[in-house]
């Protein structure tokens, strides 16, 4: 069974805890500059939003790399950059729609969540559940639970 | 490690940028932040230098633990010769500039001299230059952010400014960073004012790598989040109520200071509290809290994000003040409401936009205030002095005070000056409500007498942060003593005082402790830093702390004398409340307080306690 990172942006506090393991993870740096999971504070209108890839099923990354950089890890579905492969061409940072893979300066390779081999640290950081590692199949049976409390069933009481 | 053991040394008056070594002898004595830049103001300026004057030094500074996974670890401290006090400044400040500084390889910046033209100071890793800022002169905190991100193409980058009231040196200004986080108080926003520097940017992408072990700091930091988590105050009553959980509980033991100090309990508390924050207003049907909002690295996030009502008649034309925004906590909601008997919570929440936006301490501003008020009241100030009818209990007194000051128009001149300045101008010394210049905050000493001594040995001047008796004598942590004697209250200060002068030196924020204790905050020190850190050591840390900076304030001319609170605390008694009929018991707690820290009857640190702590 796969898993997938289930983000709920309403829970987030934006306190960069995410980045910091993502990187630390990667790079054995604390160094939210290096972290593959973004948080985007939108100040004006109070939301914190966390971002990252989330590991398309015909991963645009994957299709538009010309040296086939970028394999599946069998293991947990995630799209893993192999650095001894990626020359560093940024194709894949542009066919990308969501922006999730980019480029490294210091490594001069891209970078991407690969989900830390079905451990991903930035779920394990997280200190208010805004970051989960779910079952791929349900990563919306949360808000399914939540539609489903609202529903008007009549229960006869007497 | 935990340490970069680099330092920034910005000279503003040859206009120079240098890097140097960090003193790591001093670093193993002081350990970071609030230590470790004190002992460099200390080895590096004249206690008695003018604060406002080229030869003052202003440094900002980072301790081990900023920049890393330890919970609330982005905090950062500005440390100066205060203009509002004449004492040794200390500001710190959460958001994500801290951590920056981390990120950007430095652990420190000292700024010295002053710049002919304003400057900003612009440090992208090993690269720091200082750039013209004459566009951003003028400008608000908000307005300089914005404008450092725009022209340097780079939302990431992370700005610690000053606004209009920092560029005007109204004494209580402060530096802003992250848009609404601040080094709030003892007006070191106009040191840097005074710096013609009107902020600093700074992004780093080089990260944190030198923790000592770092399997260990991430099992003990992990460890020490649940120790916050599982905390009723720091894991639930901090991130639903933000520090405004203290509004009605403080109000109901009387102890909320009221109308300048008149009164210990305010009738409208519960209309300016968190609760209601929380409540839909009539007019829209929103509550004024958004949501909570963390610093960086803080699994607490007691921090409040908050819409104003747009139909409020502060910003009914004023848009720009309508999205989400800082505030209220607890100090500011106090400060700007029950201090001056304004009920009126929106009006608290504009008077606070404009303090975040042109930087100014609310505390002081909002007690300043208060002062005036009474002044107004006695007919000592009128309607033609001062532009408007200051009644207590008028929102609207309030709101053109705070846009006069952020402005520095009109009698707003006068109040930048603080209640002092103010009260001694207009004959009526007695009616400032601080000590050493510095106005209190939001709780009463009449009603919690350990809080009475906290105020009057702070070695910023008053202030609740130095010693947060609160914490034991209302909230029973870490044992509960009773708020309403001054028996055993010398001891409990002195402790609260070295202990968190090793929280602030770390760099984490002081809301830890709420449920965690020096021996919490160890070995996460320990495993970030090399060298002994040993629980002796960090209690020696933070009583070498607290006794340096004295030193620096007797060697800046304060006496005994200056221990002291205003009579009204000393003779008026609490009107209501379980304190009723009580005054502070300050004159029989200092001289005890001198003994339990090794110091003379006059209040100087003895031979052998210098000489037992190395100083």
């Amino acid at each position: 069974m796969w898993k997938s990172l289930h983000i709920d942006p309403a829970k987030c506090t934006g306190c960069l805890q995410c980045e910091m393991a993502c990187s630390y993870e990667h790079t054995g740096v604390i160094n939210p500059a290096k972290s593959r999971i973004k948080i985007f504070d939108f100040e004006h209108e109070g939301r914190k939003v966390p971002y990252t890839c989330t590991q398309c099923t015909e991963a645009w990354c994957l299709n538009a790399c010309p040296v086939d950089a970028i394999r599946v890890d069998l293991s947990t579905g995630a799209k893993v950059v192999d650095e001894d492969i990626c020359v560093g061409c940024k194709v894949c940072t542009i066919a990308c729609p969501f922006g999730t893979i980019n480029y490294n300066q210091d490594t001069g390779k891209v970078q991407k969540c690969d989900l830390c081999g079905d451990n991903p640290a930035c779920a394990t950081a997280c200190p208010t559940g805004a970051i989960t590692y779910v079952n791929a199949d349900w990563t919306g049976l949360d808000r399914m639970r939540q539609w489903a409390a609202r529903a008007n069933t009549a229960v006869a009481v007497e | 490690m935990g340490w970069n053991k680099k330092v920034l040394r910005v000279d503003l008056t040859a206009g120079t940028c240098t890097s140097e070594p960090l003193n790591m002898e001093w670093a193993n004595d002081y350990l970071g932040s609030r230590g470790l830049a004190t002992k460099y103001l200390v080895e590096e300026t004249d206690p008695t230098v003018d604060p406002l004057s080229p030869g003052n030094k202003m440094i900002m500074s980072t301790g081990p633990l900023t920049g890393t996974m330890a919970s609330t670890g982005g905090r950062y401290t500005v440390v100066t010769k205060g203009p509002l006090t004449g004492a040794i400044a200390c500001s710190n400040s959460g958001g994500f500039f801290g951590a920056e500084m981390k990120f950007a390889g430095w652990d420190m910046i000292i700024f010295e001299g002053r710049s002919p033209k304003p400057v900003y100071l612009f440090v992208e890793n090993d690269k720091a230059e200082l750039r013209d800022a004459s566009q951003l002169w003028g400008k608000t905190c908000w307005e300089t952010e914005e404008a450092i991100k725009r022209d340097h193409h780079d939302p990431q980058i992370r700005v610690s400014s000053i606004g209009r009231a920092g560029e005007n040196q109204v004494l209580f200004a402060c530096v802003v960073n992250d848009l609404h986080r601040a080094a709030g108080r003892s007006g070191v926003g106009a040191v840097m004012g005074s710096k013609n520097l009107k902020a600093v940017a700074l992004r780093g992408t080089k990260g944190v790598s030198g923790i000592r072990d770092f399997g260990e700091f991430l099992k003990v930091t992990t460890e020490k989040k649940k120790v916050l988590a599982d905390n009723a105050v720091t894991g639930q009553g901090l991130p639903t109520y933000g520090t405004q959980v203290l509004m009605n509980v403080i109000n109901e033991m009387g102890a909320l200071p009221t109308r300048n100090h008149k009164d210990v309990a305010f009738e409208d508390a519960s209309k300016i509290s968190a609760e209601a924050m929380h409540e839909k207003r009539e007019t829209d049907g929103k509550a004024q809290l958004v949501t909570n909002a963390a610093c960086f690295g803080c699994t607490i996030a007691c921090g409040r994000i908050s819409a104003i009502d747009k139909t409020h008649f502060t910003v009914v034309n004023n848009p720009k003040y309508w999205g989400a925004s800082g505030g209220l906590e607890y100090e500011a909601a106090w400060a700007l409401g029950a201090a001056n008997g304004v009920g009126d919570i929106e009006a608290l929440q504009y008077a606070n936009l404009l303090c975040n936006e042109d930087g100014m301490d609310p505390i002081s501003f909002g007690a300043t205030v208060g002062a005036v008020m009474e002044l107004y009241e006695m007919g000592v100030l009128t309607k033609e002095q001062i532009g408007i009818d200051a009644p207590f209990g008028s929102a609207e007194a309030l709101a053109r005070f705070t846009e006069m000051t952020a402005r520095g128009e009109g009698f707003g001149k006068e109040i930048g000056l603080g209640s002092k300045r103010l009260c001694e101008k207009y004959g009526h010394p007695e009616l400032s409500m601080s000590v050493k210049g510095q106005e209190f905050p939001a709780y009463d000493a009449r009603g919690i007498q350990g809080m009475g001594l906290t105020y009057a040995t702070s070695n910023r001047g008053a202030c609740h942060l130095r010693s947060y008796t609160v914490a034991s004598e209302v909230l029973g942590i870490p044992v509960k003593t009773d708020p309403l004697v001054t028996e055993g209250k010398p001891e409990l200060v002195k402790a609260f005082q070295d202990a968190t002068a090793v929280f602030d030196a770390a760099g984490i924020c002081v809301f830890t402790s709420f449920a965690w204790t020096l021996a919490d905050v160890q070995p996460q020190i320990a495993a970030a830093c090399e060298g002994d850190w040993s629980m002796d050591k960090l209690n020696d840390v933070g009583e070498r702390i607290w006794t340096m900076e004295r030193q620096y304030n007797l060697a800046a001319g304060f006496t005994r004398k200056d221990d002291d609170l205003p009579a009204r605390l000393k003779t008026e008694a609490a009107k209501t409340g379980p304190a009723k009929g009580l005054v502070s018991g300050i004159d029989r707690m200092i001289p005890e307080y001198y003994q339990v820290r090794g110091w003379t009857p006059e209040g100087v640190p003895t031979r052998e306690t210098l000489e037992r702590l190395g100083l």
